[in-house]
């Protein structure tokens, strides 16, 4: 007998031991968050100098610590240390809005994404840079609009990104379209003309990042700027539910449906997409400039010296691209703030960009060197990345960011999903939804 | 049922020594049983008593929004808003389309954590019972299979997510079998059985080592005597070698049905956030503790609380009940006090000593 109650013992303990757990580890996020972060310092000291660290994400090209360690050592009164987070975006934000709600002092210089400008200077984690230390002459004007919030400069621009069009030269060459696509319905034709000689059912014309993440929202903001939409109208409220945008979303549709993007770029990132066009499966791929030079010398990759790169294509307008990069702020909380605004001026300096784009590829936001001779030899689509960056346009700027672009995922994938499994889409409808959602979210 | 039988035996002992408490070996060990777990008390307050208390505090809080027109600053600090977090799940602010329709995104998770729990613990129970038949016989090569089957069990969650989302690729292993291509890494239906796949796949093997365990315990004189009296395979199998292994069985299915409510690693590594087929009530609260709405991540949290705590005491109540009828004991013995020692006595006792 006894051992059957212990048996039911056990169930009971284990019951309530698992559900403390779950509470448990439920709560252990929400936990430490009471307290606000206090950001009504009036006077921001930018000379206090000492010890610090600099906060990012994976560094996989490995030149950060060699920065570091060059600044370290024209820099005595005060250290840097790199500290290096993980490789996805929302746990590198979480990671830095944690350490700000515990004040960690140490934290100072913060590489934000771009997207998280707004939320970041709104909830006071990162103070507005003064001009006559941060100047922004020479600089990327859509960079720096990226990095303004109401006005104010609250993180120095760094790197910046421009979505680019990588198209397979040679199956051009080999008939005879001697003009690159400017236009959707150039890039249709030029598929059509191709596919129906190569004959090869594996072969799909174009594609750019259409899972639902971030780069789906990237996407989707492109075709619907390209098609001379907005998302955010120039008064700073939400304008999707137009015609132009409905048509930019209307026709990624409409290609997902008649096959011109495989139906499987449904579930694409930027991997899948790369690996794709480097298995000569795409035509036409739209991503970042970081697949040049893979695409250029990974041992699986066939297009190997048989593709170039363009501009994005227009829907109804020029090709316009969303705006990617990372840019330097000084964390609100961080202790010697004289030491990181020294770091962020070393590390925006004109030499460390020219180093730092050799080494990682990553484009620089000094206007200049994108025709500079040495980097141009070694990265030849940089004059195509610099049209890129000069025509893109940021994602919408909301301090409630996350909620922005899962609305316009939920719409925009909503839609795609149903092209790509046959369905009829409706974007206008879809749009409308989009509308009234974002009218709540953005104020 | 089995306190109510348990019980005599022990209310007798302690019933004459709270009278006269002369008995030296207990006298004063109270003190020292407090003193001796302190230090697991102090840890369990720790870890999880204070956190839930702050979740719960949180839970009535939330973070203030109001944007300063001309500076663009968000207030600081968070409000006290009562129950409104609780009470907005039922407003419909939030609505998403999922499988079940458009609903409130909490309803639509609920329900996804729902129909997890009862489609994987099903086929759980049902594969690993028959695992653990399969690794009880005894054969040539049964060392390699146990251990065959363990393999799922020992490897982390967040891995075999992102090994079956390889397998579920749209170019993966999953649809070269099919031979069609089913996008099962989108946001439709067949994410909802992708998921199903690797969850059963990864801890079916875990209700198949505890049911392996209860089986173990049970003595071949019954299966013999059971084939001298001309019983079949199958009737060993139901009338025997299920009721035997029910306690142990019932302890498994209800860690695996606490494990699944709380559902989170697979459907985030395989399929991806915000995909609201696959949702569950741990990824919305997570989501929401990520947009720093914290009062209301803790809402969520303590409602999946609440609901994994009646379900396991609903557990508990039906079915542990079930463990006691079920195992040959006449309900009238069980009142007759006097007599608690009886023939089925051996077999329970064979079976709680799995535990």
């Amino acid at each position: 007998m006894r051992f059957v109650r212990s048996g039911r013992r056990v169930a009971v303990a284990a019951v309530s031991l698992s559900a403390l757990l779950v509470a448990a580890a439920c709560g252990g996020s929400s936990g430490g968050s009471g307290s606000g972060t206090g950001s009504s310092a009036p006077a921001v000291d930018l000379a206090q100098q000492g010890d610090i660290e600099y906060w990012q994400g994976k560094d996989s090209s490995g030149n950060i610590p060699k920065l570091v360690a060059q600044f370290n050592s024209q820099h005595p009164q005060g250290k840097v240390t790199f500290h290096e987070l993980p490789d996805a975006a929302d746990q590198q934000r979480q990671q830095m809005i944690q350490n700000t709600q515990i004040k960690n002092p140490k934290m100072a210089v913060i590489s934000v994404d771009v997207v998280w400008t707004s939320e970041f200077a709104a909830k006071g984690y990162v103070i507005p840079l003064p001009a006559d230390r941060f100047p922004t002459t020479g600089m990327l004007q859509s960079a720096v609009t990226g990095a303004t919030y109401f006005n104010k400069l609250y993180a120095y621009p760094n790197t910046s990104d421009g979505g680019l069009l990588y198209y397979r030269k040679d199956l051009l060459d080999k008939y005879g379209i001697s003009k690159v696509p400017t236009t959707f319905d150039e890039m249709k034709a030029a598929c059509d003309t191709i596919r129906k000689g190569e004959n090869d059912a594996k072969l799909g014309c174009y594609a750019g990042q259409y899972d639902k993440y971030e780069g789906l929202t990237v996407n989707f903001d492109e075709a619907v700027h390209s098609a001379g939409g907005a998302i955010v109208g120039a008064d700073g409220r939400p304008s999707v539910a137009s015609p132009e945008a409905a048509k930019g979303l209307q026709t990624l549709a409409d290609w997902f449906k008649n096959g011109d993007i495989p139906k499987a770029a449904v579930t694409w990132r930027e991997e899948n997409g790369r690996t794709a066009f480097e298995a000569g499966q795409l035509i036409f791929h739209r991503n970042w400039g970081y697949v040049y030079n893979l695409a250029q010398t990974d041992k699986d990759s066939k297009v190997k010296g048989k593709f170039d790169v363009a501009p994005l294509p227009g829907i109804s307008g020029p090709g316009v691209s969303s705006l990617g990069g990372h840019n330097y702020a000084i964390a609100t909380n961080a202790a010697n703030k004289g030491t990181a605004a020294d770091f962020i001026a070393f590390m925006s300096s004109e030499e460390t960009q020219k180093s730092n784009t050799l080494a990682t590829s990553q484009s620089p936001t000094l206007e200049k060197l994108y025709t500079d001779s040495d980097l141009v030899k070694k990265f030849p689509f940089m004059p195509t990345q610099l049209k890129s960056i000069q025509g893109a346009i940021p994602r919408p700027k909301a301090v409630e960011y996350g909620d922005v672009t899962l609305a316009i995922q939920d719409a925009a994938y909503g839609a795609l999903q149903t092209s790509a499994n046959g369905g009829t889409a409706d974007a206008s409808t879809a749009l409308q939804g989009l509308q009234s959602k974002l009218q709540t979210l953005i104020k | 049922m089995a306190t109510a039988t348990a019980e005599p035996s022990v209310t007798t002992v302690p019933g004459d020594g709270r009278k006269t408490k002369k008995n030296a070996l207990s006298d004063g060990q109270g003190r020292l049983a407090w003193i001796l777990l302190a230090p697991t008390l102090i840890v369990i307050a720790v870890v999880a008593g204070i956190p839930v208390i702050i979740s719960i505090r949180e839970s009535f809080f939330r973070a203030n929004t109001g944007v300063d027109p001309n500076t663009g600053m968000i207030a600081q600090g968070d409000s006290f808003v009562g129950l409104q977090n609780f009470t907005d799940i039922f407003a419909g602010l939030n609505t998403v389309t999922g499988s079940y329709g458009t609903m409130d995104r909490f309803w639509n998770a609920f329900l996804n954590t729902t129909f997890f729990t009862i489609v994987c613990v099903v086929l759980e129970t049902v594969l690993g019972v028959a695992m653990a038949l399969i690794m009880s016989k005894a054969f040539r090569g049964r060392g390699i299979v146990r251990a065959g089957i363990l393999v799922p069990w020992a490897i982390p969650t967040i891995v075999s997510a992102l090994m079956w989302k390889l397998i579920f690729d749209s170019e993966g292993v999953m649809n070269r079998i099919l031979g069609k291509q089913v996008l099962w890494l989108a946001d439709n239906g067949s994410s909802f059985w992708a998921i199903v796949a690797a969850d059963v796949w990864k801890t079916a093997p875990f209700i198949g080592l505890l049911t392996l365990a209860g089986l173990q315990t049970i003595p071949a004189e019954v299966y013999e005597a059971a084939k001298v009296d001309g019983a079949t395979t199958w009737q060993q199998f139901v009338r025997i070698t299920l009721p035997l292994v029910k306690p142990t069985l019932v302890v498994a299915v209800l860690f695996r049905t606490l494990d699944t409510l709380r559902m989170f690693d697979l459907p985030w590594g395989m399929i991806g956030p915000g995909k609201y087929r696959v949702e569950t009530l741990s990824i919305f609260s997570y989501q929401e503790a990520a947009a720093t709405r914290y009062g209301q991540a803790a809402a969520y949290a303590i409602v999946l609380f609440l609901y994994v705590l009646i379900v396991a005491f609903l557990f508990v109540k039906v079915l542990g009940a079930d463990v006691i009828g079920d195992t040959g004991m006449p309900k009238k013995k069980k009142k007759d006090k006097k007599n608690p020692g009886d023939a089925a006595a051996p077999g329970l006792e064979l079976m709680g000593g799995a535990h």
